[in-house]
This record gives C-alpha cells, sequence and structure tokens, in this order.
C-alpha cells in the first residue's frame, strides 16, 4: 500500500508528529545541557569582570582569579555589605530593583578597583558592560562591554578591546556632580570626557553612551557616597566658620579631605560674597 | 567509491562554486551578505556556519523528502533548519564557549538565510542524501567565497585593514591617503555585490 502523502490526514498526523519530536527534542537538549551552559555563562561573567580590571581572561584561569581579587559587594543603605547569594550573570533587573552590586577588586597593575556592572540598548538588541573606576571614584580604570546582537563588523565592534581602552583614565562626573564621560562621533573626541564612537555604527555608539550614563548614575549615591556622607560632617565646621550658611549658595561644593575636618574649610570666594559683617 | 565521485555528484558540488553561484547567479542571500561583510573575519565565520548547516539540512530533508506532505512543505522544511540551528547553537554554548558567544550574532541570520530554503526546496526535495550533501556544501562554500571578496574589498578600503591588521603603510595616510567611510555603510556591499555579478557574467559570457 502506498500512503497518499498528499490526504488531510496524513498531513495533520505529519504535522503533529513533527512538533512533538522536535518540542521533545529541543526540550531535552536545554535541559541537559543547562548545568554546563550556567556554569560557562557564570564563568564568562566573570571573566568580562576580570576583562574590565585589566587581566586578559584567555591567559588566566577565570575561577581562580575571580575569587582572589574579586570581592562582590552589595551598596545598601550607603554602605557596602558583602553579597551572600548565587553569583548573578545580568544585572539589568537587579539594578532597576535597587539592589546595586559592586564588585571591589584589585587591577591587573595591582590598584584598589570598584567594578560597576551596567546594562543598556543598542541598535538592535541590549548591550551590557562592566566599568572598573579607581579608588576615589572619579576616573575610570577600564571597561568591558558586550553586545546581544549588534551587527558584526559594525556596531559588534564595541566588544573590540581598542574601543574598550579608549575609556581608561576618563574622567566620570562633571563639575556640577553629573556623569559626564560620553561616546561621540567617530574621530570627534576632543575633550577630556569624550572617547570615539564606532564608525558606521552611530545607533550603537549613542547606546554605549546611555548605558554608561544611566548606569553610573543609578550608581551615583555610590560613587558621590563618600563625598555625601563627608559633606555632612564637613558642614557643620563650615557652618562654624560662614555662620551665614544661607547666604553661601556654593555650599555644596564645602569639601576636602576626608574624614579630617580640620581641612574642611568653606569655599573661600562663595563666603567672602556672603558679607557676612553687615 | 567511483559512484560516489561520479560527474553528476561532482557537478552538484562545483556548479554552484562556479556557473550556478547563489549569490551571483541564484541571486540568494543577499541580505546577509549586506549585513556581515564589513570585515573579513566575519565573512568567514558566516559563510563556514552557512556551509555547515545547509549541507546538514539538505541532508535531513533529503532523507525525509518521500514522506514530506507536500501542502506543508515549506513549514517541515522550515522547522528542520530552525530546530538544527538551534540545537547545535545549544550544544556550542554547552561545550565551546568562546564560539558560541562569536557564532550568537549569526544565529537569526543563518535560520532566515534565503540560500538554505532555496537547495532545500529546488535540490534536496527530489535528490537523494549524498548528492544532497554535496549541493549543501558547493553552495555553502560559493556562498562564502563572494562574502569573502565583499568581506576583502570593504575592510581593506574602509578600515585599511585585513584581519584587523593594519595592511596599508603610514606613508600612504601621511600622503594624504585616507579609508573611504563609504565602503563600511551595508549600501557599498550592494554596489561591490554588484560588481562582483558583472564580472563574474562576463567572464562567464565569454567562456559559452
Amino acid at each position: 500500500m502506498k500512503l497518499n502523502t498528499n490526504s488531510n490526514v496524513y498531513t495533520i498526523c505529519y504535522a503533529a508528529v513533527m512538533v512533538i519530536i522536535v518540542a521533545f527534542l529541543l526540550a531535552f537538549v536545554a535541559s541537559a545541557l543547562k548545568k554546563t551552559q550556567d556554569a560557562n555563562v557564570a564563568n564568562d561573567t566573570k571573566g568580562q569582570i576580570l576583562t574590565a580590571l585589566g587581566y586578559d581572561k584567555a591567559a588566566i584561569n577565570v575561577a581562580d582569579v575571580y575569587a582572589e581579587k574579586v570581592q562582590d559587594m552589595v551598596f545598601v543603605d550607603g554602605e557596602l555589605k558583602p553579597y551572600e547569594g548565587s553569583f548573578n550573570t545580568t544585572y539589568g533587573s537587579l539594578i532597576k530593583n535597587g539592589e546595586l552590586h559592586v564588585f571591589t577588586a584589585t587591577t591587573a597593575k595591582g590598584e584598589q578597583a570598584y567594578v560597576i556592572p551596567v546594562v543598556g540598548r543598542g541598535l538592535w538588541g541590549g548591550l551590557w558592560g562592566y566599568i572598573a573606576v579607581n579608588e576615589t571614584k572619579d576616573k575610570v580604570l577600564g571597561t568591558y562591554f558586550y553586545h546581544e546582537s549588534e551587527t558584526a563588523g559594525l556596531g559588534a565592534r564595541i566588544s573590540e578591546k581598542w574601543f574598550q581602552d579608549q575609556f581608561i583614565g576618563k574622567p566620570i562626573f562633571g563639575e556640577g556632580g553629573e556623569v559626564v564621560l560620553t561616546v561621540v562621533k567617530a574621530g570627534a573626541a576632543h575633550a577630556e570626557n569624550e572617547v570615539d564612537g564606532v564608525t558606521g555604527a552611530t545607533l550603537t555608539s549613542n547606546g554605549v553612551a546611555a548605558m554608561v550614563k544611566d548606569g553610573l548614575t543609578a550608581y551615583k549615591e555610590f560613587l558621590g557616597g563618600a563625598k555625601c556622607a563627608f559633606d555632612k560632617e564637613c558642614e557643620h565646621s563650615c557652618e562654624a566658620e560662614c555662620p551665614n550658611k544661607g547666604n553661601c549658595p556654593h555650599m555644596d561644593e564645602c569639601q576636602g579631605e576626608c574624614p579630617n575636618k580640620a581641612e574642611c574649610q568653606c569655599p573661600e570666594k562663595p563666603c567672602e560674597k556672603t558679607d557676612v559683617e553687615q | 567509491m567511483s559512484k560516489l565521485f561520479s560527474d553528476e555528484n561532482k557537478a552538484a558540488f562545483t556548479s554552484p562554486l562556479n556557473v550556478n553561484n547563489p549569490v551571483a547567479v541564484q541571486v540568494l542571500g543577499i541580505c546577509s551578505a549586506l549585513a556581515v561583510t564589513s570585515q573579513l573575519k566575519p565573512a568567514i565565520v558566516m559563510g563556514l556556519s552557512v556551509t555547515v548547516i545547509t549541507a546538514f539540512s539538505n541532508v535531513i530533508i533529503s532523507l525525509l523528502r518521500k514522506t514530506i506532505p507536500n501542502r506543508i512543505r515549506i513549514i517541515v522544511q522550515l522547522v528542520v533548519v530552525a530546530a538544527l540551528v538551534t540545537i547545535v547553537s545549544q550544544l556550542l554554548k554547552a561545550y565551546v564557549y568562546d564560539v558560541s558567544v562569536q557564532l550568537s550574532v549569526y544565529v537569526g541570520l543563518i535560520i532566515t538565510n534565503c540560500i538554505l530554503m532555496g537547495r532545500l526546496e529546488a535540490f534536496a526535495m527530489q535528490n537523494s542524501p549524498w548528492p544532497s550533501f554535496l549541493d549543501g556544501i558547493g553552495n555553502g562554500l560559493g556562498y562564502a567565497a563572494i562574502l569573502v571578496i565583499v568581506g576583502f574589498v570593504r575592510e581593506l578600503f574602509g578600515f585599511g585593514t585585513l584581519f584587523g591588521y593594519n595592511v596599508i603603510p603610514q606613508f600612504m595616510y601621511d600622503a594624504g591617503y585616507k579609508n573611504n567611510g563609504m565602503m563600511v555603510m551595508p549600501a557599498m556591499s550592494l554596489i561591490i555585490v554588484g560588481c562582483v555579478i558583472w564580472a563574474h557574467r562576463a567572464y562567464n559570457k565569454e567562456e559559452k
């Protein structure tokens, strides 16, 4: 008997059987491989963090170096606490929920650093990255960026070393305390806070710029943290010196070497203008 | 052995490399030729991935060809290709993670590549597995060849590099040479593909 492969019954049965077989096959493959894949992803994430710190992840044992050099911390209520849970591989939703992870680490050059995870959107899909900042939290020590599905050879080039290395040594905050670190058109970076984008990938470059800005802004309390906590102490001493604090428009700029209160002084110029004697 | 490499089978392998090239003659797979050819390395990776996937999906469809109901054959082909690509990318992710990261960008492009569907429909549905396998390899390599040509031209003139290494010497730049920004744009690859097709057809016309 020859099967009539054009009959409705055959077609429906064929489609049903095919779908069931493929579904089981995919489900089996996915669940059988999940553990190894997750381990790979976690290891790769650690490798990305180490890359931001200047290590060459191809040349080291990522798990060992990570365990030795990096601590996973959470920024809660103004201070860093060790993170107790299992290692996370995505940080977008955590940051949104206010769980701010910070990795305290030592760079390949031996400097103390904080690594901050950032997430954003490129042209076709998500972007993410890790930014290592120095101990005083005002300059970038290194970055790592990657993407889900940017165009190969164009937007995908943000994952290349030359692009990421441009960020090294760049200042994070401007005079007003806002994030100034940004990506501009390829070849147009002249100011200290600018890095060149990727030629032919303006939208991806803009995505990186937005990601860096939003990501660092989300951590502003942490990055500006030492300054804020110190400013409260500083204010008292400043108040003592400049009783007319209300007239001192630049009180926010009152800064010095924390925690040395003796050096806390009201900014000279603004206070001179306040005419305390009158 | 002689049967495995009969003239017919040889033709299945060699004709897509030149006279029946999938990009230059059948004009298939143009979209991905635009997307991944701004540099040489992604062009090669994409070409090889398509070669492997075309060959194996050709074999699977060829094995199933007598059972596939005619009215849903395109859907069956699509399911086979998508399942194959997904399983391969899952395996890569578990066992060779670095390669999978490199290829993740291409997975979507491979599934939707018209060459795959074109070969499944035009060849694997009528032929036995071995010639289908050769046809898949031949078409994949024919596609890869065009990608490499376009990638070579675009990377050389667009970035002054090949495989990421500078090849245009500094004194050329000092003398006023500039990288051509147009080459980096996708539109330029369409023009280059057009030139390749032109040269290819002019050459083959002479031969005939």
